[in-house]
């Protein structure tokens, strides 16, 4: 996993409630069997038109958003199917944050694991931030994720990571790591309990 | 003070906690299927790792699989290089696989409680949402994604932080036409699809303690539609009765020795829950949803609300429905009985009664997909198959089919599904196709009709 320290990019407005993860990557997309080429998809039936051209109208498509690193989307993001596709297609279209008034607890585990943070702030602070950026899609948004900061020239929100998530980002290892150097804790409480 | 029933489990399985940090919670049963394991088979593979505990594991294919012509080659290629890729992880892992066409094989939440895998007491994990389903055993189940299935492959166990309680209470009597996914259908268009975010969700008063243990699965099934990571139903005598002499099921002295246990975990008279809510039995209804979340239901002779929010506006939009209308009468070309919130043999018995002498809708296109091997089979040894042929109903093999539309059973754009899945998200059972779920019994009812009809309006058998 990458190491996540300080980020400052423009960002996509997407501000649309209830965003599931059937539309960030659909079930059509999830016969691959490696984690590459899902960003290709992301949104993707939002993404594209019907008779398969961009539609220009979608934020993500919209020049002025090109090469943003950050997503602000509507409360409730990545509720919905557990399929962790969801935050390989964020990830592989290139973002590296995702900030909404809420997450589903699944997507936002999911994203922790991937190197994507997830920053929830207050629906108040959302929307400012929203219409900053509607005013100004070149306006830079800070990250900084040791102190816990998200800001813009106009406006500034503390946000809340889990301590070890935020350890684990910063220096780039997961949990496969941290339960590894715990095997001999696991195998001792496999033998003292009953065991179905 | 008193333990509820997930905090007694949950306890039971702490292995450590980390300084300021979640806990290491220890797994005893982990499903997986082939869409979200290949990716973390590999990642296993790119570090090195063995599997730590392959015979507490258990594989099944089921949401890629074609529902027709099963003993055939997968004539999709990459459908096929996936169910590929799963029999040879699982043959070089040595983990038990129970592939198409095997007997035991079907929808990973059908089969495992069926072969007496799932018990009380136990947690247990899946790659796959809908892993609440088991929680109708009093088990701590819940979904993972694929790095978390790596995580359990590599060490039988998770990091996680302790989910808050939240405990919803149905008491009363329920009238004749209503079922268990009524009961979790009108819960969620209470409460909200994201009530449940954080917690873990116990169901509680006569209504499930009545229910049989289909039905609780139909209940505990759909707790991550209101946002829950699980639901849970304290395990009493119809829980025992259920998974005694199961295949995998504790025989003999140990199956006593468990139940013993078993008996001592429903949760303390004097436990409190961060969160409550409370319904009368007989407040609820059949029920249809109307828009593009499980929240968005009414009573099926109900109206859909006048005005909402954005997301009101953009499913009514989505869905063609007008607010302030009622959806009795709407004509329905498409019904799917399936998936793992009701098609297991209860759900197709109901159906069953109901479709018996009757023909189906020349314009309805009514499949009837089960969730399992042996539930195919029941229905062929309770007769139930020829009551469906009779009546017109098309009969597929076990697997998530419409439910997900990852295979070829996608319904067309525009038109009209009554499902008896779980989700009615845009696009989900295919591109821009409109899905209205509902109960077994109104699924079929709308089968024979050919439109939405009034089920209460009707003799029960
Ligand atoms: S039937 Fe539907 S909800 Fe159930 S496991 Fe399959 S895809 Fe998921």
């Amino acid at each position: 996993m990458e190491k996540f320290t300080k980020l400052i990019s423009t960002a996509v407005p997407l501000p649309i409630e209830n965003i599931d993860t059937d539309q960030i990557i659909p079930a059509r997309f999830l016969k691959a069997t490696d984690k590459k080429g899902f960003g290709d998809n992301v949104f993707r039936d939002w993404r594209f038109k019907k008779d398969g051209t961009l539609d220009a109208d979608f934020p993500i498509n919209k020049p002025q958003y090109a090469g943003a690193k950050i997503l602000v989307a509507g409360d409730n993001f990545g509720c919905g199917s557990s399929r962790e596709h969801a935050a390989w297609a964020i990830v592989g279209y290139g973002f590296k944050v995702v900030i909404s008034s809420f997450f589903a607890d699944i997507f936002k585990g999911n994203a922790l694991n991937n190197g994507l943070l997830p920053i929830q702030v207050t629906p108040e602070y959302l929307k400012e931030l929203l219409a900053g950026i509607e005013a100004n899609p070149e306006l830079p948004i800070t990250i900084d994720l040791e102190n816990q900061v998200v800001e813009t020239a106009f406006a500034k929100a503390e946000f809340e990571i889990d301590p070890y998530k935020k350890v684990c980002m910063i220096n780039g290892y997961d949990d496969i790591d941290f339960l590894l150097s715990k095997k001999a804790e696991i195998e001792a409480f496999e033998k003292e309990r009953m065991v179905f | 003070m008193g333990k509820t029933l997930f905090d007694k489990v949950w306890d039971a399985h702490v292995v450590d906690t980390v300084d300021n940090g979640p806990q290491i919670l220890y797994i005893d049963k982990h499903l997986i299927h082939e869409v979200t394991s290949p990716q973390a088979f590999n990642e296993l593979e790119e570090r090195g790792i063995a599997v730590a505990r392959p015979d507490q594991i258990v594989a099944t294919a089921d949401h890629n699989t074609p529902t027709q012509d099963q003993h055939l080659p997968i004539r999709d290629e990459m459908s096929r290089k996936q169910l590929q890729q799963l029999t040879e992880n699982c043959e070089k892992h040595n983990i038990t696989l129970y592939g198409l066409g095997h007997k035991y094989n079907g929808i990973v939440h059908v089969m495992a409680p069926e072969l007496g895998i799932t018990q009380p007491g136990m947690t247990m994990v899946c790659g796959d949402s809908h892993t609440s389903t088991h929680g109708a055993f009093g088990t701590i189940a819940f979904g993972i994604g694929t790095s978390q299935v790596g995580q359990v492959f590599a060490s039988q166990s998770l990091l996680l932080n302790k989910p808050k309680s939240l405990r919803v209470s149905v008491n009363g009597t329920l009238a004749p036409h209503v079922s268990p996914k009524d009961v979790i259908l009108y819960i969620i268009s209470k409460i909200g699809t994201n009530a449940g975010t954080g917690y873990f969700c116990e169901y509680a008063g006569n209504v499930f303690e009545e229910m049989s243990m289909e039905g609780r699965m139909t209940v505990c099934n759909m707790s991550i539609e209101m946002g829950a990571r699980g639901g849970m139903i304290a395990p009493d005598q119809t829980t025992f009765d259920y998974v005694e002499g199961r295949k995998f099921a504790p025989q003999g002295d140990a199956f006593a020795k468990a139940v013993s246990y078993w008996k001592t975990l429903p949760t303390d008279q004097d436990a409190t829950f961060d969160k409550e809510y409370h319904f009368d039995a007989e407040d609820i209804a059949p029920m249809l949803t109307y828009g593009t979340n499980p929240g968005m239901g009414i009573k099926i002779n109900g109206a859909i609300p006048e005005k909402g929010d954005m997301t009101f506006e953009k499913a009514l939009e989505y869905m063609n429905f007008k607010g302030g209308a009622q959806l009795l009468d709407t004509p329905i070309n498409y019904v799917f009985l399936g998936s793992c919130t009701n098609s297991r043999i209860e759900d197709f018995r109901i159906a069953a009664s109901y479709v018996r002498g009757k023909h189906k809708a020349a314009n309805v296109n009514a499949w009837l997909v089960p969730g399992s091997q042996q539930v195919a089979k029941q229905l062929e040894e309770e007769g139930l198959k020829e009551v469906f042929e009779e009546a017109g109903f098309a009969l597929r093999q076990p697997g998530c089919s419409a439910c997900l539309a990852m295979n070829d059973d996608k319904i067309p754009a525009g038109e009209y599904c009554v499902s008896t899945s779980n989700r009615n998200f845009e696009g989900r059972q295919g591109q821009g196709a409109r899905t209205i779920l509902a109960s077994p019994l109104v699924a079929a009812a709308t089968a024979i009709a050919g439109k939405i009809v009034d089920v209460t309006k009707e003799a029960v058998a």
